[in-house]
């Protein structure tokens, strides 16, 4: 188990000095912009402005030593400098980074517990009623966008009951259930739309081992059914599915900045939203460090809990 | 080795016949089948929006001000008078046009990368791979949001970074078919044939990722149509006044939805309505031209 570990953390460098890259490339493909950006805000600035500015930040250096000092902060916990608020990013991100973590777990929760039990029973009565309700309702979930949802639960509940959902934030550590009042809805949404792709994941699975030779073994030496699926189906049709809410987990970020908007959350998303109009381009990218970071991270873990799952994985 | 024996001796075998696959999908997959039709009518009233429009995209009249559906404007009209249905019409068409033109590039872009990676394979294939690694950590959209900060909201700017980012993200899959045809017998036949690279890559490797092509194409369809309908919503769309699906629920529009609740309903009922026919065209494609990826959308050839 220790060589394995070691040798999933060996393969994230090479992934690390990519995503760095791709975030460092993106952020230079703009600064012009923000400098005429920052004079335009001045009537009085002049080329040697330009000048002054471009050497503050650092971009009258060669790429390479702009990237290595880049990256050097990083290293150090330095992620720069928002170029409005003048607040240091890692302030920013700490402030709302819990808040998006809390939203994406609510929201696993809420896709676990909707796709897990659905899925097992869809493969346990394949092609019954309850089967094809369940992968309907999978693929229009799959389909509806969830900025309509949420839109929908804005609109209709207050139209006819004069009934909205809390906008209001509070902190969890403040008054706990006044924040899961407002977390709770967009939560709901994001989980939703997440249990679709793993609801359809667990059925298929499942089928797959339920018609393998040792679930046949195991009900012929008599087994009961329940004792055949929790002991013998579960635990090995669910490894994929363990796989896929590691892969869907930029999907979840993704589907936070939307819900995150409508439902005023103040996370990352909402954070990265403001940065985006503003042009705040250090704050942009320390968003995707963070994000980037996280998602390798519960890649991490989910191959780690692969390989405890099943054994074959670890010995290859 | 002459050239003319070459092909007969080496053609791809079990390549499904693409003849009577309409027919088959509407035997075997009638809701696949449905999809398609569903799709298809979205296509024609996007190509011909203009035309079916009842009222002009943005002809506003003060006096018709967020009326409720009635049979004059069958979704009702906004808080300047516009019919909704012709600006539906017309979000139609700009889905389609970069549903189509996206899911285009980024195929083409998946092709040349994932059989560059996975035909030659070595070095190139590393490096590549772990570009793609790298990039795939990121949430499209995020990554979507990132650039259109640096290049500007447009069409044309849309088109191309959802090409880029679906085209780079599905090289891995085109990669994960390419490496299993390049393992066939008949590819190492033609190989010790003689047969140069090129050859073996249009003769055989082509043709036989072409259901894994054709599925990619189609998912990617979807998903840009939802993602463009996001950054829209977002106000980082095709901007105002085009009249985007995303868009119109969206920015002003929204604080006029508690007056007029029907102009939350047209635009999210034709996304999903469209998202869900490709959706369920795609699966049943798949499941005819290529059984091996069933049930795994996006999983196969992921890790």
């Amino acid at each position: 188990m220790q060589a394995f570990v070691t040798r999933r953390l060996l393969a994230l460098l090479p992934t690390l000095m990519f995503a760095s890259l791709i975030v460092f490339v993106s952020m230079r493909l703009i600064p012009g912009d923000v400098i005429d950006l920052m004079l335009a805000q001045n009537d009085l600035a002049t080329d040697h402005d330009r000048a002054a500015i471009e050497a503050a930040l650092g971009l009258d250096q060669p790429m390479h030593v702009q990237y290595f000092r880049w990256i050097g902060g990083v290293l150090e916990g330095d992620l720069g400098r928002s170029l409005w608020q003048n607040t240091p990013v890692t302030e920013q991100l700490a402030a709302t980074l819990p808040i998006t973590f809390e939203l994406g777990f609510l929201a696993l929760i809420v896709a676990l517990t909707v796709a897990l039990p659905i899925g097992v029973y869809s493969a346990l009565k394949q092609d019954t009623l309850g089967d094809y309700t369940a992968r309907s309702f999978s693929l229009v979930m799959l389909a509806i966008p969830s900025f309509w949802l949420g839109t929908l639960v804005m609109v209709f509940p207050s139209v006819w009951w004069r009934w909205s959902p809390a906008l209001e934030y509070t902190p969890f550590l403040e008054d706990p259930l006044q924040n899961l009042a407002h977390m709770i809805v967009p939560a709901i949404l994001l989980g939703l739309s997440l249990s679709a792709v793993t609801m359809r994941m667990t059925r298929t699975m499942m089928l797959e081992v339920l018609r393998q030779d040792y679930i046949r073994t195991a009900r012929a030496k008599g087994l009961s059914e329940t004792l055949v699926v929790a002991r013998h189906a579960l635990r090995n049709g669910l490894i994929p599915v363990v796989t896929l809410i590691g892969l869907q987990a930029p999907l979840l970020i993704g589907g936070a900045v939307i819900l995150e908007q409508i439902f005023v959350v103040p996370g990352m998303g909402l954070l990265l939203l403001e940065a985006v109009f503003q042009r705040d381009y250090p704050v942009i990218s320390g968003v995707f460090l963070v994000v980037g970071f996280g998602v390798l991270v519960i890649n991490l873990l989910v191959d780690l809990s692969y390989g405890w799952l099943d054994p074959k994985v670890r010995h290859q | 080795m002459s050239e003319a024996v070459l092909p007969a001796m080496g053609a791809a075998p079990a390549r499904p016949a693409p003849k009577g696959l309409t027919g088959r999908l509407i035997r075997e997959k009638p809701l696949g089948a449905f999809g398609g039709a569903v799709f298809l009518l979205f296509l024609v009233c996007g190509l011909f929006a203009e035309l079916i429009a009842p009222y002009g995209l943005n002809e506003t009249n003060m006096a018709a001000r967020l009326l409720p559906p009635s049979t004059e404007h069958l979704f009702g009209t906004d808080h300047l008078g516009r019919d909704v249905l012709s600006r539906v019409l017309i979000g139609a068409q700009l889905s389609m046009i970069v549903g189509a033109c996206a899911a285009a590039l980024a195929t083409l872009v998946s092709i040349v990368l994932g059989v560059a990676s996975g035909y030659f394979g070595g070095r190139t294939d590393m490096l590549t791979q772990r570009f793609v690694d790298a990039w795939m950590i990121f949430p499209d959209l995020l990554l979507l949001i990132a650039v259109i900060s640096v290049v500007g909201p447009g069409m044309t700017e849309i088109v191309v970074v959802l090409g880029l980012l679906y085209g780079i993200a599905g090289s891995r899959i085109v990669r994960g078919a390419v490496i299993t045809i390049r393992e066939n017998a008949h590819t190492h036949a033609a190989r010790s044939m003689g047969a140069t690279a090129l050859h073996i890559l249009r003769r055989h490797v082509l043709p036989n990722i072409m259901p894994v092509v054709i599925v990619l194409f189609t998912t990617r369809v979807g998903a840009a149509i939802l993602t463009e309908a996001g950054l829209s919503f977002l106000g980082l769309g095709v901007p105002p006044p085009a009249p985007t699906w995303g868009g119109m629920l969206s920015g002003t529009g929204r604080t006029y939805m508690y007056l007029g609740p029907w102009l939350a309903l047209a635009p999210g009922l034709s996304l999903t309505l469209v998202v869900y026919a490709i959706n369920v065209y795609g699966d049943a494609l798949r499941d005819l031209l290529d059984p091996r990826m069933r049930g795994a959308s996006g999983f196969r050839g992921a890790r």
